[in-house]
């Protein structure tokens, strides 16, 4: 037996509003299953369970508040015999005896159509909640009108999750500048190659499977960080923690305010293919607020591109733990110096944010010449 | 300047001051002259303007308050008082009939300029035919303007306004009010007819209420206060013509709603108030509007019993509580 | 007796006036023109043209639903009283009042109250008023027997006497408040005697002799004005046709209604010329013509008249807002 807890999604986080149970006691899970959404500060959040086994009980009903650590539900191992073996005479084999159905079924049957239950509510409280776009049904407990206050509740939790997430951001990005020492390095580079590799590409596909330059400087960042894997980890108890995994925090930014920053997890194992369809299923996701704890939680470093914008540079600010972030400015038409002939290029600034702690200049130099040579190269970014 | 009064002294003093600036005005009733009106209201104004504009009536209330609505037509500005709400029933016929239809069946030829001034509402152990709150009653009535002055600012401002009025007005005096002190402004711009006026702001419930009921509700709001309640009380002051807009900003602010009225809840003006939020601001309740009014019963004599009637204080919370109970 | 010509003449003209311009309603009535309640005052013109002629122009009128008589007699125009029974703008209550509600300011006629003895305290207050304002007018109050069963009647002539106030009440005493006869309704029948217990001055006169009303009316305004005290005066008449327009008049015989008619006060009035040797001056054709013109003119311009707005409906529930 082990108790499945609240998970701790952020440094932030002390408690979460558990919205919706995906599982029910009997039910097997496996390592990985999302078995609860979690209502967080930062917007409706999937959690995942970490192990094998069968969801023995669940602890805490949907709808209620838990702090982090607290038990949400008790899985039983697969090879743990079943609750009903258990000594008589235990809560838990009282309970599974009295939850055996009855003999014969109490409700007869009906051919006729059973009518949706009317949510009661104050006429305030349907108004606001059809505004918002809120179902009353997912408000109303114990047959108990739904007023305006819940309506409410939900509206903030979904705008305060912007004005928290602001709140998020400043926090950390104060943090991160009284904690971190950066530094800053930008290079130009000529994008004339891979843009055209791209274009070439493209040409094969259809439009869906069709490759975006973000997913391009992604790959190019992953690769660059193969090659300088400093620049790939987290700085903790005053020392560099570098990373397998390369999970680059994508800067997302959300329709209405605020901005996230989730990772595409294990990124070094992907094909440029693969890591377009993974940034298209993120922005997604994080659109509609179904991001996976792991994904924002575990990135190993952010990537910010704000070109979209028109923005030519970014200094960028690290997220602790992170030792670094890469910035791209916006791709335009520019002179360049090939020797001594000089054209209009397709250029862009790469920047690089560094945790002085953690790397140096000369490691972030390295970093910036490796992704030039690679967009240089693009045929290297299959 | 201000002075602190009661509110008898106060609704005489605006007969005194009317009388003295306007000679069309003039005051009749049953025992308004020689005994000093009935509360004592027109106490010392036969001496200070003899009989001829201080006239005592027989009992016959149609009579009388026909000839105030006739000498209106014909140019006066007439104050008829009638002894109580209950004896104004003899005088239906004037004030339904006549009064408040003249100026519209005449195709806008004669306007009814009268003051029609009663005590109403109960607590003085006076049995059924001496105790009803029957303002909300007239109210129902086109044509006329229904005042209820809660305070001695608008006893004395209300009867200066009603005399200034081209059209009939019915001011109700709560018999219980003839004896409260309060700050009388003479020089204050008064609150025109029709406007309602918020006594206590608050964010959570409105109470809204009108003459003795006020006091009840302010006490109430109060206790609610202690108990992290904000109620909002809105003073209607007028019932006819209503002042939906503050009725209805405040409902927009609070989302719940407690009237508390002396008269009784069917066909009365707590539904009435109902009825217009309904109607103009359903979407902006959050509970079911409450009432606090009168048990319907014709009024008992017995103390306790008439108490029991009434509404009180802690109906006024208990209602306030279930307001807020299902937060 | 002598008969000023001039007078008898515009007697009958008015009387004349008021039975034309009424016949002319009924007919309008079932053309669906007129609707409502139409009471029609046939055969009871000699109290209306009689008590006018005694009026000033600065008195007061208020009369009951029974009305057209006495708008006709007191100078409301008679295209105005047409227009307001075809419920059009240039009516004299602007169509809001109808047959049963005729108000006029500049003739001083305040209704047209349809609530039986409504218009007695009112008449009161007018008068009060005058007294107040010491003016020196008369408010002259109509009224059916009917309304001596009302309470209001009895506080009226007390306060009035009480008050000594200038009114001259007029009871129409047709003898029947609907389909109720007098004797249905009366512990005592002689109105003025019961009128009399309030200590006012009150007598009977013939109601369907013109001559006889004016000189009691004016005989009644003087001593008003010497006494300073109202005077009564109850007029014996009778109403030819139904109380409504729906009526089958199973309450009383037409043998009774034929009686009645003999005392016409048309045929009174031309009886009394007839008796001096005046009947020849009456030039009742010419009358006749002139009045049907009158008539032709009024009903053409009824029905040219305007409809008022509805979106004025609400005018005038209320005076309009006037500048402070």
């Amino acid at each position: 037996m082990s108790t499945f807890a609240m998970p701790s999604l952020g440094a932030d986080m002390k408690s979460a509003v558990l919205m919706e149970w995906k599982v029910k006691e009997g039910d097997r899970v496996s390592k990985g299953d999302v078995i609860a959404e979690v209502e967080t500060s930062k917007g409706v959040i999937e959690i995942e369970i970490f192990e094998d086994g069968i969801v023995e009980k669940i602890l805490v009903p949907e709808e209620s508040e838990a702090k982090v650590g607290t038990p949400l539900a008790i899985i039983r191992g697969l090879d743990e015999g079943i609750a009903a073996q258990e000594p008589a005479g235990s809560d838990v084999a009282a309970k599974t005896s009295e939850a055996e159905p009855p003999s014969t079924p109490l409700q007869p049957v009906s051919d006729e159509p059973i009518e949706p239950k009317r949510v009661k509510s104050s006429p305030l409280a349907r108004k606001k909640a059809k505004e918002l776009g809120i179902e009353l049904s997912s408000l109303s407990k114990d047959d108990k009108a739904v007023h305006l206050a819940q309506v409410e509740s939900k509206k903030i939790s979904s705008t305060t999750a912007m004005g928290g997430m602001r709140q998020a951001i400043a926090k950390a990005m104060s943090r991160s500048n009284a904690e971190i020492p950066h530094y800053y390095l930008s290079t130009a580079i000529n994008m004339t190659l891979a843009l055209h590799w791209l274009e070439e590409r493209n040409q094969e596909r259809t439009i869906e499977d069709r490759i975006l330059p973000a997913a391009l400087l992604i790959r190019a960042v992953v690769l660059a960080l193969q090659e300088v894997p400093q620049l790939n980890g987290f700085w903790m108890d005053d020392d560099l923690h570098m990373s397998e995994a390369i999970n680059p925090g994508i800067a997302i930014s959300l329709r209405k305010e605020g901005l996230v920053t989730p990772a595409i997890l294990n990124a070094e194992q992907m094909d440029i293919d693969t890591t377009m369809r993974s940034l298209s299923d993120l922005i997604i996701r994080t659109r509609s607020g179904k991001l996976r704890s792991s994904e924002i939680t575990q990135q190993t470093i952010t990537i910010t591109n704000l070109g979209d914008l028109g923005v030519e540079s970014v200094y960028g600010v690290i997220y602790p733990p992170q030792v670094a972030l890469v910035g791209f400015g916006r791709i335009m038409d520019a002179p360049w110096a090939d020797g001594d002939s000089l054209s209009v290029r397709k250029v862009m600034q790469a920047t690089l944010s560094g945790d002085h702690r953690a790397t140096d200049g000369r490691t972030g130099g390295q970093f910036l010449n490796k992704l030039d040579q690679i967009l240089q190269t693009p045929e290297e970014l299959l | 300047m201000s002075e602190i009064i009661t509110y008898r002294e106060a609704i005489r003093a605006a007969i005194q001051e009317a009388m003295k600036s306007d000679e069309r005005v003039f005051l009749m009733g049953e025992d308004v002259g020689r005994y000093g009106g009935s509360y004592a209201v027109s106490m010392g104004l036969l001496e200070q303007f003899g009989s001829e504009r201080i006239i005592d009536t027989p009992l016959s209330e149609s009579g009388f308050t026909g000839a105030g609505i006739g000498a209106a037509i014909n140019g006066m500005r007439p104050i008829v008082e009638i002894m109580t709400v209950n004896f104004s029933f003899l005088a239906l016929d004037q004030i339904i009939n006549n009064a408040a239809t003249m100026l519209y069946m005449s195709g806008g030829q004669f306007n009814v300029p009268v003051v029609i001034r009663m005590a109403t509402g109960g607590g003085n152990q006076l049995g059924s035919q001496h105790s009803h709150s029957l303002e909300g009653w007239y109210a129902h009535i086109t044509g006329l303007k229904i005042l209820t002055p809660a305070t001695v600012q608008d006893a004395y401002d209300m009867l200066g306004l009603a005399l200034k009025d081209p059209d009939p007005v019915l001011i109700f005096e709560h018999a219980l009010l003839y004896n409260n002190k309060g700050e009388l402004d003479k020089q204050a711009v008064p609150i025109p007819i029709g406007k309602a006026s918020v006594r206590r702001m608050g964010k959570d419930i409105t109470i809204i209420t009108y003459g003795i009921s006020l006091f009840k509700s302010l006490e109430a709001a109060e206790i609610l206060s202690k108990e992290g309640i904000e109620a909002e009380v809105i003073d209607l002051r007028s019932l006819r013509p209503m002042d939906d807009e503050t009725i209805i900003n405040s409902v927009r602010k609070t989302h719940r709603i407690l009237i508390v009225d002396e008269g009784w809840k069917s066909g009365g003006i707590s539904a009435e108030i109902m009825a217009r939020i309904n109607e103009l601001a359903f979407y902006e309740l959050d509970a079911p509007m409450q009432r606090v009014c009168s048990v319907e019963v014709p009024f008992p004599y017995a103390h306790h019993l008439e108490q029991a009637v009434l509404p009180q204080v802690e109906k006024i919370v208990a209602a306030g509580h279930k307001l807020m109970e299902e937060l | 007796m002598q008969i000023d010509i001039k007078q008898a003449r515009s007697y009958y003209r008015q009387m004349l006036l008021i039975r034309r311009f009424e016949e002319k309603c009924m007919e309008l009535y079932g053309y669906e023109l007129i609707r409502g309640f139409l009471h029609l005052y046939i055969g009871e013109e000699a109290i209306a043209v009689g008590v006018m002629d005694a009026a000033d122009a600065a008195d007061a009128v208020i009369t009951t639903y029974r009305d057209h008589g006495q708008a006709l007699a007191r100078g409301i125009e008679p295209k105005a009283i047409m227009a307001e029974l075809f419920g059009k703008l240039e009516g004299c209550s602007r169509g809001r009042g109808g047959s049963m509600h005729l108000f006029d300011a500049k003739t001083r006629f305040y209704g047209g109250i349809a609530i039986v003895a409504g218009g007695l305290p009112i008449a009161l207050g007018m008068a009060l008023a005058d007294k107040m304002m010491k003016r020196d007018r008369v408010t002259i109050c109509f009224f059916g027997e009917g309304a001596v069963a009302e309470g209001e009647f009895h506080e009226s002539l007390n306060l009035a006497v009480l008050w000594k106030l200038p009114v001259l009440f007029v009871c129409e005493n047709n003898l029947y408040a609907m389909g109720t006869a007098l004797e249905c309704s009366e512990s005592e029948q002689n109105i003025a005697k019961k009128a009399s217990a309030y200590n006012i001055s009150a007598t009977q006169v013939d109601g369907m002799d013109v001559f006889a009303v004016a000189k009691s009316a004016k005989d009644a305004i003087a001593q008003i004005k010497k006494n300073n005290s109202p005077v009564f005066i109850e007029c014996l008449t009778y109403r030819f046709r139904a109380h409504s327009m729906f009526d089958a008049e199973l309450y009383r015989d037409k043998a009774e209604v034929e009686n009645w008619k003999q005392k016409d006060p048309l045929i009174v009035l031309k009886k009394k010329l007839e008796a001096t040797a005046s009947g020849s001056q009456l030039g009742e054709d010419e009358l006749e013509k002139e009045i049907a013109l009158v008539i032709e003119e009024a009903v053409e311009f009824a029905k040219n008249g305007t409809l008022e707005s509805v979106a004025d409906l609400e005018k005038f529930v209320y005076s309009p807002k006037v500048q402070q």
